[in-house]
């Protein structure tokens, strides 16, 4: 155990330059964006006199020198602060902290479906290579891997809300129903599940096709050779022998998908009107709500820096091979 | 390079990749012959759904522009983006992932480090954030997208580089005292430029999804007709008349699919022992 919080303790250690940099590149970024927050006020209220915009500016410490601000929005994303939302009328932390669950949600029961799914169709096609079964899996994955996922989302629409009427088109909830207890989750459960299909379709191909080439690999190895040679039965080689040592790119596989996941999720979002990160992006776009935006990629990108962490010691309990550095 | 061409053409999967991706090459090279206009034009009724008038075989949307129209030019589009996008990718991530490699050292912790900092970050969330503060047009969502995507291609020519750095043919030119900048150009680069490519020609096909995820959001640029606009556009019409959004779609998949194929078939072809991956 303490050499797990040890580990623990270094890799936060090491996430530290990381975060630094991404949020002084948010800066400038910000910076570079032209008018910054007292401009868009101005803007907003139709004309400010030239002393009304050097107040705004002197309040938010807009007139000092750059290093100046550079300093002062890292000490306040250093205390998760990332300022302020105009246009919510909101601090941008706990925009995010609101929308966050919503995202998190969709993403892990994406990643979810998408890794178990793959893992069956990966396995099975592994198992029959070159027959029928592996060329069908093989081409939906092909299909699946180079289909927009805005438009599968669309089409899943048409096809399941507007065509059969089975499932809501759109939001999370239905909307004045004010249910309760398992009504509650179940009417969430049924808005789930087209934006899940959607986000999990192109990662579905993903770990499909890695997981078939991940078995083939391990296949070749003399172990398994060994395992067929003292006489097991194919099923019992594939299972106990060749799926664990192949599931262990997978995982690795897993981490660096995070942010490929909350990119996806902005247009899954946008398309299934969920009230998630993605979505509270796509409105700062639109808003030109800037401090937002860059504040949804600070956090996005922490996100991707702690769940590596976990894939990391997830990693490191199915292989003991593995070890903590 | 026969046997390359031999080996490639005898992969099925691959020959169909060639033929739909020059099917879309000569749509994007045929789209001002054949659509002189422009396709922002309205020019028929509204609401055509495909094969309703012979004039506009796919039909027209709902302010009466024909769709055929904004398929083809949108194939240009989507081309282009794909392949500059991917070019300045390539650009980036071959040149610090060179320097990376072939200096090693301090040099190479900190290009990795930067590397690392720049895959950390959500790539198409922070394509957004570029696209939205420096406005959307052609020239800004290629630097985008080539932005957010050349670190694998960083980490992949690092490797090569590194592998190479080592062998005798390298540590000869180093000898002879040729210059750094010759060596990594002249020696190591074409020894490395295999793997490359095949990356390369599958960034395309990222590229070309990515630039249509970003026009569905409303970031495209607002003078060229895009497939991912027209799907961003018909989403509202979606459920009087779905060929709209479905179309483009199409276009997008194939192309993307074709692509694929190929650059699988490139590299199965230079890699002929990997056949089984």
């Amino acid at each position: 155990m303490p050499r797990l919080f040890g580990y623990l303790a270094r890799r936060v250690l090491q996430a530290v330059p990381i975060v630094l940099g991404i949020a002084v590149f948010n800066f400038f970024l910000l910076h570079l964006a032209p008018g910054d927050a007292a401009d868009v006020l101005a803007g907003e209220a139709g004309g400010a006199s030239e002393e009304y915009l050097a107040q705004m500016k002197a309040k938010f410490g807009l007139d000092q020198p750059l290093y100046v601000q550079l300093g002062r929005y890292l000490a306040n994303v250093a205390s998760f602060d990332l300022g302020f939302s105009f246009r919510h009328n909101m601090a941008v932390t706990e925009l995010i902290a609101g929308r966050l669950p919503a995202t998190l949600l969709l993403m892990v029961m994406a990643v979810a479906l998408a890794f178990v799914v793959g893992i069956v169709l990966g396995v099975t096609a592994a198992r029959h290579v070159r027959k029928p079964i592996d060329s069908i899996v093989s081409i939906v994955a092909l299909l699946a891997y180079a289909t927009p996922i805005f438009w599968i989302g669309l089409m899943m629409i048409l096809l399941f809300s507007v065509n059969l009427g089975w499932l809501p088109s759109g939001g999370m909830q239905t909307i004045g129903a004010d249910l309760q207890g398992a009504a509650y989750v179940w009417d969430i459960a049924q808005h789930l599940v087209l934006p899940t299909l959607t986000l999990a379709l192109f990662y579905l191909a993903l770990y499909t096709r890695l997981m078939r080439a991940s078995m083939l690999e391990v296949y070749g190895q003399d172990f398994v050779t060994t395992a067929r040679a003292k006489g097991l039965d194919e099923r019992r080689v594939a299972y106990r022998h060749v799926f664990r040592n192949a599931v262990l790119p997978m995982v690795t596989m897993l981490g660096l998908q995070v942010g490929s996941l909350l990119g996806g999720s902005v247009l899954v979002e946008t398309v299934f009107g969920w009230p998630g990160l993605g979505r509270l992006a796509f409105e700062a776009v639109f808003q030109r709500d800037h401090n937002l935006l860059l504040g949804i990629l600070l956090i996005s990108s922490l996100l991707v820096v702690g769940v590596n962490v976990l894939v990391d010691l997830v990693y490191a309990k199915l292989d003991p091979r593995i070890e903590l550095r | 390079m026969k046997d390359f061409l031999r080996r490639f053409a005898r992969n099925r999967a691959a020959l169909g990749g060639a033929v739909i991706l020059l099917a879309v090459i000569a749509m994007a090279l045929l789209a001002p012959v054949l659509y002189p206009g422009n396709p922002w034009d309205m020019v028929a009724e509204p609401f055509l759904a495909p094969g309703a008038d012979p004039g506009y075989p796919l039909g027209s949307d709902m302010m009466g522009r024909d769709l055929a129209a904004g398929i083809f030019h949108g194939a240009r589009v989507s081309l282009l983006v794909g392949i500059v996008a991917t070019a300045v990718a390539l650009l980036l991530g071959v040149s610090i992932g060179a320097v990376a490699g072939y200096f090693g050292g301090w040099v190479d912790d900190v290009l990795m480090r930067l590397t690392e900092l720049f895959q950390t970050i959500p790539a198409f969330l922070f394509a957004i954030v570029l696209v939205a503060i420096f406005q959307p047009s052609v020239t800004t969502i290629v630097l985008a997208i080539g932005v957010v995507s050349w670190p694998p291609v960083a980490r992949l020519t690092r490797g090569e580089f590194l592998s190479l750095r080592s062998r005798e043919f390298v540590q000869a030119c180093i000898a002879m005292g040729m210059g750094d900048l010759r060596i990594i150009v002249l020696h190591c680069l074409p020894n490395a430029l295999a793997p490359i490519v095949v990356t390369g020609s599958l960034m395309v096909a990222t590229a070309i999804l990515t630039e249509a995820g970003l026009a569905f959001l409303g970031l495209g640029d607002p003078n060229v007709m895009s497939w991912g606009t027209i799907i961003g556009a018909g989403r509202e019409v979606l459920r009087s008349a779905w060929y709209v959004c479905a179309l483009p779609g199409i276009a997008i998949l194939l192309t993307v699919l074709a692509i694929n194929l190929f650059g699988e078939g490139v590299n199965d072809a230079l890699n002929p022992k990997l056949k089984n991956r």
